[in-house]
Protein backbone atom coordinates (compact mmCIF):
# COMPACT_ATOMS: atom_id res chain seq x y z
CA UNK A 1 0.00 0.00 0.00
CA UNK A 2 0.72 3.77 -0.79
CA UNK A 3 0.75 6.58 1.56
CA UNK A 4 -1.27 9.25 0.07
CA UNK A 5 -2.13 12.55 1.35
CA UNK A 6 -6.24 14.20 0.57
CA UNK A 7 -6.95 16.90 0.01
CA UNK A 8 -10.83 18.12 -0.90
CA UNK A 9 -10.16 20.50 -3.46
CA UNK A 10 -9.58 19.97 -7.37
CA UNK A 11 -6.02 18.55 -8.37
CA UNK A 12 -4.93 21.95 -9.50
CA UNK A 13 -5.64 23.89 -6.19
CA UNK A 14 -4.77 21.00 -4.02
CA UNK A 15 -1.23 21.34 -5.35
CA UNK A 16 -0.78 24.73 -5.38
CA UNK A 17 -1.59 24.96 -1.57
CA UNK A 18 0.40 22.54 -1.00
CA UNK A 19 3.32 24.48 -2.61
CA UNK A 20 2.36 27.65 -1.04
CA UNK A 21 2.38 25.89 2.46
CA UNK A 22 5.85 24.08 1.25
CA UNK A 23 6.94 27.85 0.74
CA UNK A 24 5.53 29.85 3.61
CA UNK A 25 6.75 27.43 5.79
CA UNK A 26 10.13 27.79 4.84
CA UNK A 27 10.63 24.16 3.86
CA UNK A 28 11.47 25.38 0.27
CA UNK A 29 13.26 27.97 -1.32
CA UNK A 30 11.54 27.58 -4.86
CA UNK A 31 8.96 26.12 -6.84
CA UNK A 32 9.95 25.26 -10.02
CA UNK A 33 7.10 24.50 -12.34
CA UNK A 34 4.73 25.82 -15.57
CA UNK A 35 3.97 29.21 -15.56
CA UNK A 36 0.55 31.20 -17.41
CA UNK A 37 2.00 33.44 -20.01
CA UNK A 38 -0.86 35.62 -21.12
CA UNK A 39 -3.46 34.06 -22.78
CA UNK A 40 -2.44 30.72 -23.59
CA UNK A 41 1.55 30.16 -23.47
CA UNK A 42 2.85 28.59 -20.61
CA UNK A 43 7.09 29.02 -19.65
CA UNK A 44 9.04 27.25 -16.96
CA UNK A 45 9.47 29.16 -14.11
CA UNK A 46 11.68 29.41 -10.74
CA UNK A 47 8.93 30.72 -8.03
CA UNK A 48 10.52 31.95 -5.23
CA UNK A 49 7.20 33.88 -4.18
CA UNK A 50 4.01 32.93 -2.38
CA UNK A 51 2.34 35.52 -4.60
CA UNK A 52 3.83 33.97 -7.61
CA UNK A 53 2.34 30.88 -7.44
CA UNK A 54 -1.14 32.06 -8.36
CA UNK A 55 0.32 32.08 -11.70
CA UNK A 56 1.14 28.50 -11.66
CA UNK A 57 0.19 26.13 -13.78
CA UNK A 58 1.33 22.91 -12.65
CA UNK A 59 0.21 20.20 -14.94
CA UNK A 60 -0.91 22.33 -17.78
CA UNK A 61 -0.64 20.36 -20.97
CA UNK A 62 2.15 21.98 -22.62
CA UNK A 63 5.91 21.10 -22.97
CA UNK A 64 7.61 24.59 -23.78
CA UNK A 65 10.69 22.79 -22.93
CA UNK A 66 11.69 19.45 -21.41
CA UNK A 67 11.74 20.50 -17.79
CA UNK A 68 15.01 18.27 -17.73
CA UNK A 69 17.08 19.81 -19.91
CA UNK A 70 16.24 23.70 -17.63
CA UNK A 71 16.83 21.76 -14.50
CA UNK A 72 20.26 20.59 -15.71
CA UNK A 73 21.19 23.68 -16.68
CA UNK A 74 20.62 24.87 -13.08
CA UNK A 75 22.64 22.70 -11.73
CA UNK A 76 25.35 22.20 -14.28
CA UNK A 77 28.61 23.58 -12.21
CA UNK A 78 27.27 22.64 -8.57
CA UNK A 79 24.05 21.49 -6.56
CA UNK A 80 21.13 23.92 -5.91
CA UNK A 81 21.88 24.89 -2.22
CA UNK A 82 18.48 25.35 -1.14
CA UNK A 83 16.13 22.90 -1.44
CA UNK A 84 13.70 23.74 -4.15
CA UNK A 85 10.26 21.83 -5.89
CA UNK A 86 9.73 20.80 -9.04
CA UNK A 87 7.12 20.17 -10.56
CA UNK A 88 7.90 17.59 -13.51
CA UNK A 89 6.10 15.09 -16.15
CA UNK A 90 7.29 11.64 -15.90
CA UNK A 91 9.77 11.84 -19.00
CA UNK A 92 11.05 15.23 -18.33
CA UNK A 93 11.96 13.68 -14.02
CA UNK A 94 13.66 10.77 -16.68
CA UNK A 95 14.97 12.72 -18.98
CA UNK A 96 17.12 14.88 -15.90
CA UNK A 97 17.85 11.24 -14.56
CA UNK A 98 19.71 10.92 -17.85
CA UNK A 99 21.79 13.95 -17.69
CA UNK A 100 22.59 13.22 -13.88
CA UNK A 101 24.12 10.16 -15.18
CA UNK A 102 26.36 12.22 -17.28
CA UNK A 103 27.42 14.57 -15.02
CA UNK A 104 25.36 17.06 -16.09
CA UNK A 105 23.43 18.02 -13.05
CA UNK A 106 22.60 17.30 -9.58
CA UNK A 107 19.44 15.96 -8.08
CA UNK A 108 20.82 17.51 -4.39
CA UNK A 109 17.99 19.29 -2.84
CA UNK A 110 15.31 18.61 -5.06
CA UNK A 111 11.99 17.44 -4.03
CA UNK A 112 10.36 16.12 -6.89
CA UNK A 113 6.40 16.55 -7.53
CA UNK A 114 5.71 14.60 -10.42
CA UNK A 115 2.19 12.89 -11.72
CA UNK A 116 0.44 9.81 -13.48
CA UNK A 117 0.46 11.68 -17.10
CA UNK A 118 -1.85 12.23 -19.86
CA UNK A 119 0.14 13.71 -22.52
CA UNK A 120 0.84 17.14 -23.56
CA UNK A 121 -0.60 19.02 -26.04
CA UNK A 122 1.99 20.24 -29.50
CA UNK A 123 3.59 23.69 -29.03
CA UNK A 124 1.40 24.49 -31.87
CA UNK A 125 -1.87 24.38 -31.21
CA UNK A 126 -2.04 27.20 -28.40
CA UNK A 127 -2.20 29.54 -32.16
CA UNK A 128 -5.74 26.90 -32.84
CA UNK A 129 -8.90 28.69 -32.18
CA UNK A 130 -10.19 25.41 -30.53
CA UNK A 131 -7.34 25.22 -27.91
CA UNK A 132 -9.30 26.09 -25.01
CA UNK A 133 -11.50 23.20 -26.65
CA UNK A 134 -8.61 20.87 -26.91
CA UNK A 135 -7.78 21.50 -22.98
CA UNK A 136 -10.89 20.60 -21.50
CA UNK A 137 -11.07 17.59 -23.48
CA UNK A 138 -7.82 16.87 -22.22
CA UNK A 139 -9.00 16.49 -19.20
CA UNK A 140 -12.00 14.56 -19.56
CA UNK A 141 -9.48 12.17 -21.51
CA UNK A 142 -7.79 12.03 -18.81
CA UNK A 143 -10.23 11.25 -16.17
CA UNK A 144 -11.46 8.57 -18.34
CA UNK A 145 -8.06 7.49 -18.67
CA UNK A 146 -7.95 7.32 -22.24
CA UNK A 147 -5.89 8.63 -25.19
CA UNK A 148 -6.31 12.24 -25.73
CA UNK A 149 -6.97 12.48 -29.46
CA UNK A 150 -4.84 16.46 -29.52
CA UNK A 151 -2.01 15.07 -27.58
CA UNK A 152 1.43 14.81 -29.17
CA UNK A 153 1.75 11.14 -31.21
CA UNK A 154 4.85 10.49 -28.98
CA UNK A 155 2.46 10.83 -25.99
CA UNK A 156 -0.42 8.90 -27.28
CA UNK A 157 2.33 5.75 -27.87
CA UNK A 158 4.09 6.43 -24.18
CA UNK A 159 4.27 3.62 -21.82
CA UNK A 160 5.93 5.44 -18.80
CA UNK A 161 3.37 7.49 -17.93
CA UNK A 162 3.86 6.82 -14.57
CA UNK A 163 7.08 8.30 -12.91
CA UNK A 164 9.94 6.52 -11.25
CA UNK A 165 12.06 9.05 -8.97
CA UNK A 166 9.29 11.44 -7.59
CA UNK A 167 9.10 11.92 -4.17
CA UNK A 168 5.79 13.14 -4.71
CA UNK A 169 3.36 11.48 -7.33
CA UNK A 170 -0.16 13.21 -8.54
CA UNK A 171 -2.57 11.17 -9.30
CA UNK A 172 -4.26 12.15 -12.29
CA UNK A 173 -4.99 8.97 -14.87
CA UNK A 174 -8.65 7.84 -14.28
CA UNK A 175 -9.17 10.07 -11.49
CA UNK A 176 -12.91 10.72 -11.88
CA UNK A 177 -13.30 13.03 -9.21
CA UNK A 178 -10.27 15.60 -10.68
CA UNK A 179 -12.25 18.70 -9.69
CA UNK A 180 -13.15 18.02 -6.33
CA UNK A 181 -10.38 15.92 -4.93
CA UNK A 182 -7.05 15.61 -5.06
CA UNK A 183 -4.94 12.52 -4.20
CA UNK A 184 -1.28 13.03 -3.55
CA UNK A 185 0.98 9.82 -3.02
CA UNK A 186 4.22 10.18 -0.81
CA UNK A 187 6.64 7.72 -2.51
CA UNK A 188 9.75 8.20 0.11
CA UNK A 189 10.13 9.89 3.60
CA UNK A 190 11.59 13.17 2.29
CA UNK A 191 7.65 13.55 1.24
CA UNK A 192 6.34 12.42 4.45
CA UNK A 193 8.45 14.52 6.29
CA UNK A 194 7.52 17.93 4.41
CA UNK A 195 4.00 17.40 4.67
CA UNK A 196 3.86 17.29 8.13
CA UNK A 197 2.04 20.58 9.03
CA UNK A 198 -0.17 20.58 5.89
CA UNK A 199 -3.50 20.18 6.51
CA UNK A 200 -4.62 17.17 4.83
CA UNK A 201 -6.03 13.83 5.33
CA UNK A 202 -3.44 10.71 5.23
CA UNK A 203 -4.26 6.78 4.42
CA UNK A 204 -2.95 4.25 2.41
CA UNK A 205 -4.41 3.43 -1.05
CA UNK A 206 -2.87 1.54 -3.68
CA UNK A 207 -1.56 3.64 -6.34
CA UNK A 208 -1.34 1.55 -9.19
CA UNK A 209 -5.31 1.02 -10.19
CA UNK A 210 -7.07 -0.49 -13.28
CA UNK A 211 -7.03 2.60 -14.94
CA UNK A 212 -3.76 3.14 -15.24
CA UNK A 213 -3.31 -0.96 -16.60
CA UNK A 214 -5.84 0.05 -18.86
CA UNK A 215 -4.79 3.00 -20.28
CA UNK A 216 -1.19 0.98 -20.83
CA UNK A 217 -2.73 -1.29 -22.74
CA UNK A 218 -4.35 1.63 -25.11
CA UNK A 219 -0.79 3.03 -25.56
CA UNK A 220 0.20 -0.24 -26.11
CA UNK A 221 -1.84 -0.21 -29.55
CA UNK A 222 -1.05 3.42 -30.13
CA UNK A 223 2.28 3.04 -30.15
CA UNK A 224 1.95 -0.13 -32.78
CA UNK A 225 0.20 2.07 -34.81
CA UNK A 226 2.70 5.06 -34.76
CA UNK A 227 4.61 2.85 -35.85
CA UNK A 228 3.36 0.89 -39.04
CA UNK A 229 2.56 4.62 -39.63
CA UNK A 230 6.16 5.60 -40.64
CA UNK A 231 6.98 1.58 -41.75
CA UNK A 232 9.67 1.45 -39.44
CA UNK A 233 9.52 -2.44 -40.16
CA UNK A 234 11.15 -2.12 -43.42
CA UNK A 235 12.33 1.39 -43.75
CA UNK A 236 15.58 0.77 -45.09
CA UNK A 237 18.23 3.76 -47.26
CA UNK A 238 15.16 4.07 -49.67
CA UNK A 239 12.58 4.97 -46.68
CA UNK A 240 15.26 7.46 -44.73
CA UNK A 241 15.30 9.25 -47.78
CA UNK A 242 11.98 9.94 -48.30
CA UNK A 243 11.14 10.38 -44.83
CA UNK A 244 14.16 12.37 -44.22
CA UNK A 245 13.78 13.98 -47.62
CA UNK A 246 11.80 16.90 -46.68
CA UNK A 247 14.90 18.04 -43.54
CA UNK A 248 16.01 21.35 -43.54
CA UNK A 249 18.80 20.53 -41.51
CA UNK A 250 18.03 22.87 -38.65
CA UNK A 251 19.24 20.88 -36.23
CA UNK A 252 16.68 21.93 -34.11
CA UNK A 253 15.66 18.19 -33.18
CA UNK A 254 18.93 18.14 -31.36
CA UNK A 255 18.82 21.30 -29.74
CA UNK A 256 15.21 20.80 -27.82
CA UNK A 257 16.79 17.20 -27.30
CA UNK A 258 17.47 16.88 -23.68
CA UNK A 259 19.55 13.99 -23.82
CA UNK A 260 21.78 15.95 -26.38
CA UNK A 261 23.73 18.06 -23.79
CA UNK A 262 26.85 18.19 -25.60
CA UNK A 263 27.79 22.32 -26.45
CA UNK A 264 29.65 21.66 -29.10
CA UNK A 265 28.04 19.44 -31.08
CA UNK A 266 29.96 16.85 -33.72
CA UNK A 267 27.58 17.57 -36.18
CA UNK A 268 27.87 21.36 -35.78
CA UNK A 269 31.87 20.93 -36.20
CA UNK A 270 33.47 21.12 -39.12
CA UNK A 271 34.19 17.66 -39.10
CA UNK A 272 32.03 16.83 -41.54
CA UNK A 273 31.74 19.75 -43.16
CA UNK A 274 31.86 19.74 -47.13
CA UNK A 275 35.14 21.15 -48.83
CA UNK A 276 34.67 22.50 -52.40
CA UNK A 277 36.40 19.86 -54.05
CA UNK A 278 34.49 16.93 -51.67
CA UNK A 279 31.38 18.54 -53.60
CA UNK A 280 32.87 18.20 -56.68
CA UNK A 281 33.76 14.63 -56.20
CA UNK A 282 30.17 13.65 -54.96
CA UNK A 283 28.98 15.13 -57.57
CA UNK A 284 31.25 13.94 -60.04
CA UNK A 285 30.73 10.16 -58.57
CA UNK A 286 26.52 10.37 -57.71
CA UNK A 287 25.65 13.33 -61.04
CA UNK A 288 23.95 15.34 -58.31
CA UNK A 289 23.69 15.65 -54.75
CA UNK A 290 21.39 16.22 -52.33
CA UNK A 291 21.48 20.22 -50.70
CA UNK A 292 21.75 20.43 -47.40
CA UNK A 293 24.16 16.98 -47.61
CA UNK A 294 24.04 14.49 -44.90
CA UNK A 295 20.83 14.92 -43.30
CA UNK A 296 20.34 11.18 -43.06
CA UNK A 297 23.86 10.78 -41.61
CA UNK A 298 23.12 13.40 -39.04
CA UNK A 299 19.96 11.49 -37.60
CA UNK A 300 21.35 7.91 -37.75
CA UNK A 301 24.55 9.30 -36.17
CA UNK A 302 22.45 10.84 -33.31
CA UNK A 303 20.43 7.16 -33.06
CA UNK A 304 23.86 5.71 -31.93
CA UNK A 305 24.60 8.45 -29.88
CA UNK A 306 21.75 9.00 -27.74
CA UNK A 307 19.05 6.63 -28.94
CA UNK A 308 19.10 4.09 -25.64
CA UNK A 309 18.51 6.97 -23.26
CA UNK A 310 15.89 8.76 -25.33
CA UNK A 311 12.96 9.22 -23.28
CA UNK A 312 10.44 9.39 -25.40
CA UNK A 313 9.26 13.64 -25.16
CA UNK A 314 8.51 14.00 -28.28
CA UNK A 315 10.18 17.36 -28.27
CA UNK A 316 12.28 16.76 -31.08
CA UNK A 317 8.63 16.03 -33.70
CA UNK A 318 6.99 18.92 -31.61
CA UNK A 319 9.42 21.64 -33.20
CA UNK A 320 10.11 20.13 -36.37
CA UNK A 321 9.54 22.88 -39.07
CA UNK A 322 8.56 20.59 -41.81
CA UNK A 323 7.13 17.76 -39.45
CA UNK A 324 9.25 15.09 -39.34
CA UNK A 325 7.96 12.17 -37.41
CA UNK A 326 11.70 12.43 -35.42
CA UNK A 327 10.65 10.99 -32.15
CA UNK A 328 8.57 7.76 -33.31
CA UNK A 329 11.82 6.76 -35.09
CA UNK A 330 13.90 7.18 -31.87
CA UNK A 331 11.07 5.56 -29.54
CA UNK A 332 11.53 2.73 -32.23
CA UNK A 333 15.37 2.55 -32.60
CA UNK A 334 15.47 3.17 -29.03
CA UNK A 335 13.09 0.49 -28.02
CA UNK A 336 15.53 -1.80 -29.57
CA UNK A 337 18.93 -0.58 -28.33
CA UNK A 338 17.51 -0.68 -24.92
CA UNK A 339 17.02 -4.19 -25.25
CA UNK A 340 19.82 -4.79 -26.28
CA UNK A 341 21.73 -3.39 -23.32
CA UNK A 342 18.72 -4.54 -20.96
CA UNK A 343 18.38 -0.72 -20.11
CA UNK A 344 15.45 1.48 -19.12
CA UNK A 345 16.23 5.40 -19.33
CA UNK A 346 15.68 7.50 -16.23
CA UNK A 347 14.88 4.45 -14.25
CA UNK A 348 18.04 4.86 -12.28
CA UNK A 349 20.45 7.23 -11.32
CA UNK A 350 23.10 4.83 -9.77
CA UNK A 351 22.60 2.67 -13.11
CA UNK A 352 25.64 3.67 -15.68
CA UNK A 353 24.60 4.37 -19.04
CA UNK A 354 25.12 1.38 -21.55
CA UNK A 355 27.90 2.67 -23.66
CA UNK A 356 29.99 3.68 -20.40
CA UNK A 357 30.17 -0.03 -19.12
CA UNK A 358 30.38 -3.41 -20.41
CA UNK A 359 30.35 -7.28 -19.63
CA UNK A 360 33.51 -9.92 -20.51
CA UNK A 361 30.58 -12.01 -21.93
CA UNK A 362 28.24 -10.21 -23.91
CA UNK A 363 27.99 -10.12 -27.63
CA UNK A 364 30.68 -12.96 -27.88
CA UNK A 365 29.13 -13.70 -31.49
CA UNK A 366 30.42 -10.63 -32.71
CA UNK A 367 34.34 -9.81 -33.51
CA UNK A 368 34.23 -12.88 -36.35
CA UNK B 1 34.17 -8.20 -70.85
CA UNK B 2 32.64 -7.15 -67.84
CA UNK B 3 34.95 -5.31 -65.40
CA UNK B 4 35.46 -7.10 -62.13
CA UNK B 5 34.31 -5.23 -59.04
CA UNK B 6 36.68 -4.75 -56.86
CA UNK B 7 35.81 -3.43 -53.19
CA UNK B 8 36.79 -0.69 -51.67
CA UNK B 9 36.87 -1.44 -48.17
CA UNK B 10 38.00 0.89 -44.99
CA UNK B 11 39.48 -1.02 -42.56
CA UNK B 12 39.84 0.88 -38.66
CA UNK B 13 42.98 -1.17 -37.31
CA UNK B 14 44.14 -0.91 -33.65
CA UNK B 15 47.70 0.17 -33.68
CA UNK B 16 48.77 -2.33 -31.07
CA UNK B 17 47.47 -5.86 -32.34
CA UNK B 18 46.21 -5.41 -35.64
CA UNK B 19 47.95 -2.93 -37.26
CA UNK B 20 51.06 -5.18 -35.92
CA UNK B 21 49.04 -8.05 -37.35
CA UNK B 22 49.15 -6.58 -40.89
CA UNK B 23 52.52 -5.58 -40.91
CA UNK B 24 53.48 -9.51 -40.22
CA UNK B 25 51.01 -10.98 -42.81
CA UNK B 26 53.14 -8.06 -45.24
CA UNK B 27 56.57 -9.19 -43.99
CA UNK B 28 55.57 -12.60 -44.61
CA UNK B 29 54.31 -11.61 -48.06
CA UNK B 30 51.07 -13.56 -47.58
CA UNK B 31 48.68 -13.23 -49.88
CA UNK B 32 46.06 -10.55 -49.43
CA UNK B 33 43.76 -8.85 -51.57
CA UNK B 34 43.95 -5.03 -52.45
CA UNK B 35 41.02 -4.02 -51.56
CA UNK B 36 41.67 -2.72 -47.93
CA UNK B 37 42.33 0.91 -46.97
CA UNK B 38 43.77 1.04 -43.54
CA UNK B 39 43.32 3.50 -40.83
CA UNK B 40 45.38 3.06 -38.48
CA UNK B 41 44.04 4.40 -34.94
CA UNK B 42 45.52 3.89 -31.37
CA UNK B 43 42.53 1.58 -29.73
CA UNK B 44 39.66 0.04 -31.90
CA UNK B 45 37.18 1.98 -28.95
CA UNK B 46 38.21 5.10 -30.14
CA UNK B 47 36.49 4.57 -33.31
CA UNK B 48 33.06 6.72 -32.67
CA UNK B 49 30.15 5.27 -34.55
CA UNK B 50 30.09 8.37 -36.69
CA UNK B 51 33.29 7.51 -38.23
CA UNK B 52 32.03 4.39 -39.61
CA UNK B 53 28.70 5.80 -40.41
CA UNK B 54 30.43 8.44 -42.51
CA UNK B 55 32.51 5.89 -44.12
CA UNK B 56 29.48 4.24 -44.91
CA UNK B 57 27.25 7.13 -46.36
CA UNK B 58 30.08 8.40 -48.75
CA UNK B 59 29.96 4.96 -50.41
CA UNK B 60 32.62 2.67 -49.01
CA UNK B 61 31.48 -1.21 -49.66
CA UNK B 62 33.01 -2.64 -46.58
CA UNK B 63 34.04 -1.46 -43.31
CA UNK B 64 36.42 -3.27 -41.38
CA UNK B 65 37.31 -2.73 -37.41
CA UNK B 66 39.62 -5.01 -36.23
CA UNK B 67 41.48 -4.93 -32.68
CA UNK B 68 43.41 -7.20 -30.05
CA UNK B 69 41.16 -10.10 -29.01
CA UNK B 70 38.58 -9.62 -25.70
CA UNK B 71 41.13 -9.96 -22.66
CA UNK B 72 44.17 -8.52 -24.71
CA UNK B 73 43.45 -5.11 -25.13
CA UNK B 74 46.81 -2.91 -24.43
CA UNK B 75 44.59 -0.42 -22.97
CA UNK B 76 42.99 -3.27 -20.60
CA UNK B 77 39.24 -2.51 -21.99
CA UNK B 78 39.27 -0.69 -24.74
CA UNK B 79 37.81 -3.64 -26.93
CA UNK B 80 35.13 -4.42 -24.80
CA UNK B 81 33.52 -1.08 -24.90
CA UNK B 82 34.34 -1.05 -28.88
CA UNK B 83 32.65 -4.52 -28.95
CA UNK B 84 29.71 -2.88 -27.07
CA UNK B 85 29.57 0.21 -29.76
CA UNK B 86 29.78 -2.16 -32.73
CA UNK B 87 26.95 -3.93 -31.24
CA UNK B 88 24.84 -0.95 -30.65
CA UNK B 89 25.58 0.22 -34.20
CA UNK B 90 24.64 -2.58 -35.90
CA UNK B 91 21.39 -2.50 -34.08
CA UNK B 92 20.82 0.43 -34.90
CA UNK B 93 21.16 0.41 -38.43
CA UNK B 94 19.47 -3.17 -39.07
CA UNK B 95 16.13 -1.56 -36.98
CA UNK B 96 15.94 1.21 -40.01
CA UNK B 97 16.53 -1.99 -42.18
CA UNK B 98 19.86 -1.28 -44.11
CA UNK B 99 21.98 -3.64 -44.67
CA UNK B 100 24.37 -4.36 -41.50
CA UNK B 101 26.46 -7.01 -43.53
CA UNK B 102 28.68 -4.78 -45.12
CA UNK B 103 30.25 -4.27 -41.69
CA UNK B 104 32.67 -6.51 -39.80
CA UNK B 105 34.34 -6.78 -36.31
CA UNK B 106 37.09 -8.76 -35.99
CA UNK B 107 40.09 -9.56 -33.70
CA UNK B 108 43.08 -9.66 -34.99
CA UNK B 109 46.64 -9.89 -32.85
CA UNK B 110 49.65 -9.03 -33.48
CA UNK B 111 51.11 -12.65 -34.29
CA UNK B 112 48.57 -12.98 -36.10
CA UNK B 113 49.76 -12.14 -39.73
CA UNK B 114 47.90 -15.24 -41.42
CA UNK B 115 44.54 -14.50 -39.95
CA UNK B 116 44.58 -10.74 -40.97
CA UNK B 117 45.10 -12.46 -44.35
CA UNK B 118 42.56 -14.44 -44.06
CA UNK B 119 40.05 -11.99 -42.27
CA UNK B 120 40.73 -9.26 -45.20
CA UNK B 121 40.42 -12.14 -47.70
CA UNK B 122 36.91 -13.59 -46.17
CA UNK B 123 35.22 -9.96 -45.70
CA UNK B 124 36.33 -9.29 -49.48
CA UNK B 125 34.80 -11.99 -51.12
CA UNK B 126 31.63 -10.87 -48.82
CA UNK B 127 31.32 -7.96 -49.82
CA UNK B 128 32.24 -8.72 -53.57
CA UNK B 129 28.94 -11.34 -53.57
CA UNK B 130 27.01 -8.27 -51.82
CA UNK B 131 27.99 -5.97 -54.79
CA UNK B 132 28.94 -2.22 -54.55
CA UNK B 133 27.05 0.08 -51.73
CA UNK B 134 24.20 1.28 -53.56
CA UNK B 135 24.88 4.60 -51.78
CA UNK B 136 27.63 4.89 -54.15
CA UNK B 137 25.18 6.35 -57.10
CA UNK B 138 22.35 7.89 -54.75
CA UNK B 139 22.50 11.70 -54.68
CA UNK B 140 19.88 11.28 -52.34
CA UNK B 141 23.11 10.00 -49.73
Amino acid sequence: MDKVLKINKSVEKGIIDLLKFLLESKKINGVFTLRKLGQNNVDYALITDVSGLDNAVPFYPLMPANAGKMLSHFTLKKPIEKPIAAVVRPCELRAFIELVKREQGSLDNFLFISSSCGGVLPIKSVEQKDFDKQISNYWNFVKNADISTDIRPTCKACEYFTPFNADITVSLIGEKKLDKECRIFLNTDKANQIVKGFNGEISEEEFESSEISSLLEKRKAEKKKLFDEIHIENLGLEGMVEVFGKCIGCHVCSRVCPICYCILCDFESATYDYSQSDYEKELHKKGGLRLPPDTIFFQIGRLTHISFSCVGCGMCTDVCPVDIPVAAIFQKTGEETRQLFDYLPGKDVEETIPVMIFKEEEFTELGE
Amino acid sequence: MKEQFTPKIVGFLCNWCSYAGADLAGAAKLEIMPSLTVIRVMCSSRIDPNLVLTTLLLGADGILIAGCHPGDCHYDKGNYYARRRFALLKKVIKTLKIDPERLQLSWVSASEGKRYAEVVNQFTEKIKKLGPNPIQTNPYL
